[in-house]
């Protein structure tokens, strides 16, 4: 088991259902049925959650948007694995730090950019912010703000799914601070009880806030591990690995499809900034060397793009060309943000009733709104 | 017209409702096998089965969630709280996910569900479990929150909420669930009342007596005995839908009576009754002849004593004295 130490050793945990060391999953049937243009795919959509994130922070620093920013990069591979598997049926929903789970499922970088501009033409049309992006046409939820609110919902996306004889499955993402709230544990027992087709995953990126996950969480191995005690399935994944990443969750996902049963899913990630981008401490909680040895061994972007070269599906310089592609597709949308218009002041009461909304019978009757 | 018990009207209603639209489904602790705590929901399990109507755990934040993410697909969940005074654990869930997914999401996501249970005080069951939120929900824009006071405004007021697209909570009453009244015959026709009105339950003339839940039936009591032993006409007017509001029922019997005396079972701090005294000063200012005055329940968590709860309650007797200081 991983030694006592925080840092690298955790990745070199093994979970009971798979010995991670050693295991090649690029011959998984999944990741065997994946077409070159499907593994540059998912380098470009790594890439293009890096500089979206890249451009935000940017224009954070500016002055240009309100609130918190909660940047994804180091993660990208984790959002972007799952999307690729996404069917139909199946559905996602997550926590604040969403931008990459919002691009990995297809929303434009535009809506995404004016939306932390806090622009009418933001996906939530300047009502949600950094931490809340919707796209339900492409089944993804959210987008939540209150750490581990959003998986009583995530539960429900999977007994919908159900309810409405669908083979699918909801795909409910927390962090590993998130572990600890009661929500998550009654959404767990009620996956199992009622064998719902959910997949919960945590991104142990090993820390919540600026405590790390030996100082908040009680476990013995790992925190998926909490799963037996629910009698759910689980497993540890490898966050840097694409072919891990994509092998493992479909087999989570797969059990959730066709047997109806839930999984814990936990993978082990990093993030190279901080909490929020106003998390102050973000360098202090943990050495700069740490923060530099993940980015230089274990970006999983440059390590895909590497294993790309190498399987000869991609060149170096193609590789700068979707980097550059991807840049420039972030800095028209925040030029985008910048020349769209604000919402307006009537436009704060719109959205709050479907029945108001909708010009409704129901909507005449009584007085909805108490503003005078 | 047949009379039939609260409860029974709202279990026509459910029962109607599960067969009028296949995604409908109850769900909460003891709703189905048990009959639920209350016999509200008795025999509707054994008629619909286990997929539309299920037993929950305790686990009021989880599975409260779990109908907010279903209701985001399509179900249309109904779900108990088995007093809503466990709202405390599932709050997040209740004003944050439910009241705020439309509204964060520019209008892409709506919560078309319904949260149900009893909130009252009055049964001797301490201040834990006699809460009443009504007030406190209703400040929460995206919510729409109703209180019935007799079956049949029950039945017709639960189907409405049902079949509303947003998310709207039914404070029930466990005082109020054997009480019998006309209900119309389901053979009658489809019977609805719409959120947003209120209803005239006694025409006066002197002072109006404006309350809903149970107090509706304090505020009955006490116009009958300003007839009889003062000679007062009280009318009485019961808001039935605390969001959205009838405002407009409310000034009309101001104006015709320019006294009013609100009678509320929450705490008089930001209870309901402070909001309908802030409309009134509004908008018919000029028609009252006295200071509105309140009965709320007296401001202290709720006693446990059965020898003296019913006191600090609003009741008929502190009604009376209370129109008495003013008209």
């Amino acid at each position: 088991m991983a030694g006592s130490g925080y840092g690298l050793d955790r990745l070199m945990i093994s979970s009971p259902e798979t010995n991670v060391e050693g295991l090649d999953f690029s011959d998984s049937p999944i990741n065997q049925s994946l077409s070159d243009a499907e593994k540059i795919e998912l380098y470009r959509t790594m890439m293009r959650i890096r500089r979206f994130e890249t451009i935000s922070l940017k224009f954070y620093n500016a002055g240009k948007m309100g609130g918190f920013l909660h940047l994804y990069t180091g993660q990208e591979s984790i959002a972007t694995s799952c999307a690729s598997l996404m069917g139909d049926h199946d559905h996602m929903i997550t926590a604040y730090r969403c931008h990459g789970h919002s691009l990995a499922v297809g929303m434009g970088m535009n809506e995404c950019m004016a939306e932390l501009y806090g622009k009418a033409t933001g996906c939530s049309q300047g009502k949600g912010g950094s931490m809340h992006f919707f796209a339900p046409d492409k089944n993804y939820w959210g987008g939540h703000g209150i750490v581990g609110g959003q998986i009583p919902l995530g539960i429900g996306l999977a007994y919908g799914v159900k309810y409405n004889g669908n083979q699918g499955c909801s795909l409910s993402f927390m962090g590993d601070g998130a572990v600890n709230q009661g929500s998550v544990h009654e959404s767990m027992n009620i996956a199992a009880l009622f064998e719902l087709p959910a997949v919960i995953i945590i991104e142990n990126n090993g820390y919540s806030m600026g405590t790390s996950q030996k100082r908040s969480s009680a476990y013995r191995d790992c925190l998926a591990q909490r799963a037996e005690a629910y009698d759910m399935a689980w497993d540890i994944i490898n966050g840097e690995d694409i072919y891990e990443l994509r092998a493992k969750l479909h087999i989570a996902m797969e059990r959730a499809r066709k047997e109806s049963l839930p999984t814990v899913l936990e993978i082990q990630t990093y993030r190279w900034y901080g909490h929020s981008v106003a998390d102050a401490n973000a360098k202090k909680y943990r050495t700069p060397e740490e923060i530099q040895k993940y980015k230089d061994e274990h970006d999983p972007l440059i390590l895909w793009e590497k294993k790309l070269i190498a399987e000869g599906i991609l060149t170096a310089e193609e590789a700068k060309v979707i980097g550059k592609e991807a840049m420039a597709e972030a800095s028209a949308a925040a030029e985008f943000a910048e020349s769209s218009p604000p919402p307006s002041i009537e436009d704060i009461s719109k959205h709050v009733y479907w029945e108001t909304d909708n010009d409704t019978e129901a909507s005449k009757v009584g007085r909805h709104f108490f503003n005078d | 017209m047949r009379e039939i018990e609260y409860r029974d009207a709202l279990n026509e209603a459910f029962d109607e409702e599960l067969e009028r639209d296949s995604s409908v489904v109850l769900m909460g602790e003891e709703v189905a096998q048990y009959n639920g705590a209350y016999k509200v929901t008795k025999g509707l399990w054994e008629k619909w089965g286990d997929k539309r109507v299920v037993d929950t755990p305790i686990s009021e934040a989880g599975f409260i969630g779990m109908g907010i993410g279903a209701s985001m697909l399509g179900v249309r969940p109904v779900m108990e709280l088995m007093f809503w005074s466990f709202h405390s654990v599932a709050f997040d869930q209740l004003v944050n996910n439910a009241a705020c997914v439309r509204y964060m999401s520019g209008g892409l996501i709506n919560c078309p569900i319904v949260m149900r249970g009893p909130a009252n005080g009055g049964t001797n069951v301490g201040a834990t479990h006699s809460h009443c939120p009504e007030g406190l929900f209703a400040a929460f824009p995206g919510l729409k929150v109703v209180v019935p006071a007799t079956p049949a405004d029950a039945k017709g007021l639960m189907k409405s909420a049902i079949r509303d697209n947003d998310p709207v909570y039914v404070m029930e009453n466990t005082l109020l669930y054997g009480n019998k009244g006309p209900v119309p015959e389901p053979s009658e026709g489809d019977f609805t009342i719409p959120l947003g009105k209120a209803d005239i339950k006694r025409e006066g003339s002197d002072i109006s007596l404006i309350a809903h839940g149970r107090s509706v039936l304090h505020a009955l009591e006490a116009a009958e005995t300003l007839q009889k032993e003062h000679n007062i006409s009280a009318e009485v007017l019961d808001l039935r839908s605390i969001r959205p509001l009838d405002q407009e029922a409310i000034i009309q019997t101001v104006q015709k009576t320019n006294r009013a005396v609100l009678v509320d079972e929450s705490k008089p701090f930001n209870g309901v009754s402070s909001q309908i005294a802030t409309l009134i000063q509004e908008h018919a200012f000029d028609y009252l002849d006295a200071p509105i005055k309140r009965v709320c329940t007296i401001d202290a968590p709720a006693i446990y004593s059965p020898h003296i709860e019913d006191e600090q309650l609003p009741n008929p007797r502190r009604v009376v004295e209370k129109v008495l200081e003013i008209v």
